[in-house]
């Protein structure tokens, strides 16, 4: 290779390292407050504290879902790992939501409630047949039992 | 050119060959496409069975996730060829560049269009600012910010290092677009298709996808062969090859 060509090359290659030190370290500054959400453990332990509105993430725990017979306002509670938060919303939901289905709230806090004037579902990334997910939830459910049968060697 | 470099690419870089060769290749590459994309519209639209949990909804991942997939592909067939074209300052790599952006602008706002109409019934929202797609939104600005710099100029060539050059910055937004999902709590969920390790969709429904993909690498290759021709016959216009090829075509007339 000739100087010209190793100069031009030396020149082009720092300006683009330039430009990925700079734009890591903006990435690496802005992540705390790049967060999308909060989850409900991350809210009680007071990291959500500075935001008047903000978006809460989870899952929709199972069977806490209560809606309201004379308008569109329902009560759900949502979980993760570590916490749980009861939430109310008043509105049209995504066809996704459901019991343990993944959710986005944004609302604000009221007292210990979290007050929502959007949610959304979130959706994982496995794609199958219906016949599929029929046939697995089955063969679990049949596992199920049968590890309580063996739990239970009375029956 | 270094020892290393095959002979036959050395050649291409002559923009006469490159010309014949990109004539001869471009109706094959778009042949193959138009099959590669009805076979995979059918084995993704009719063949496929629903979805567990979207039902037939899901079905626009044929297109959205091809285009995605482009999306970042041809910026980086982009930023390679600019990379190429600032240090040895060859016509043809400059010239691949810039053709390639309006390729990948239109990928790219194809991804962000059926995304948004996926998000309407799926999660509730058109559009949400998460990391995903607010960056892939910068990979499109950045597309376009190439395409505006690149015709900025009065001289072509001078306009495409200086495009090139952007082009080679914007290569930060690449991974960012990619990670961004691993990288922070957003409402678009991880990669389904994994190279490393198994795919999260089922064979019926992953064989029309990743035939989709093939269907769009053989469209940019026909598509960007196109531009390319029509941009080396409006540069080199001056030169004896050119006039060569419109005396052959119009015979005799002047």
């Amino acid at each position: 290779m000739n100087p010209t060509r190793k100069r031009r090359m030396t020149i082009v290659i720092s300006v683009v390292a330039a430009a990925v030190v700079a734009v890591s370290l903006t990435v690496f500054a802005l992540q705390q407050n790049m967060n999308y959400l909060f989850t409900p453990s991350q809210v009680q332990g007071g990291q959500a504290t500075q935001y008047q509105t903000f978006r809460l993430g989870g899952m929709v725990k199972s069977g806490s879902i209560q809606r309201s017979s004379d308008s569109l306002k329902v009560s759900f509670i949502v979980i993760d790992a570590g916490g749980a938060m009861p939430v109310e919303y008043t509105g049209i939901l995504p066809d996704l939501f459901r019991d343990n289905q993944s959710v986005i709230a944004s609302g604000r806090m009221d007292g210990a409630r979290f007050i929502a004037s959007e949610v959304l579902a979130k959706h994982d990334e496995t794609y199958m047949p219906k016949e599929l997910k029929d046939a697995m939830a089955k063969a679990h459910e049949n596992k199920k039992i049968d590890e309580a049968a063996a739990k239970d060697p009375v029956q | 050119m270094a020892n290393w470099v095959p002979l036959w690419l050395h050649k291409l870089g002559s923009p006469p060959i490159f010309y014949r060769f990109a004539g001869v290749v471009r109706p094959w590459a778009l042949a193959l496409a138009i099959l590669a994309a009805l076979a995979a519209l059918y084995g993704g639209l009719v063949l496929a069975p629903a979805d567990y949990q979207q039902g037939d909804a899901y079905r626009i991942i044929f297109i959205h996730v091809p285009s995605a997939w482009m999306s970042l592909f041809i910026y980086g067939a982009m930023a390679v060829a600019a990379f190429v074209g600032l240090v040895w300052r060859i016509k043809i790599a400059e010239v691949v560049a810039m053709e390639s952006a309006p390729i990948g602008a239109a990928f790219t706002f194809i991804t962000l269009v059926t995304g948004s109409l996926w998000g309407k019934p799926m999660w509730g929202t058109w559009w949400t600012w998460d990391a995903r797609l607010t960056s892939e939104l910068v990979l499109l600005f950045l597309y376009l910010g190439v395409i505006g710099l690149y015709h900025s100029f009065e001289d072509r060539r001078q306009g495409a290092r200086a495009a090139s050059f952007l082009a080679l910055i914007g290569i930060v937004n690449v991974p960012i677009v990619h990670f961004s999902v691993n990288w922070w709590n957003t409402l678009h969920q991880g990669s389904t298709v994994r190279i490393l390790g198994p795919s999260h969709i089922e064979m019926s429904m992953l064989w029309p996808l990743l035939t989709m993909m093939l269907a769009t690498k053989l469209y940019y290759i026909a598509s960007l062969f196109a531009r390319v021709r029509a941009d080396l016959i409006a540069t080199e216009s001056g030169k004896d090859w050119v006039r060569a090829i419109a005396l052959a075509e119009n015979g005799d007339r002047p």
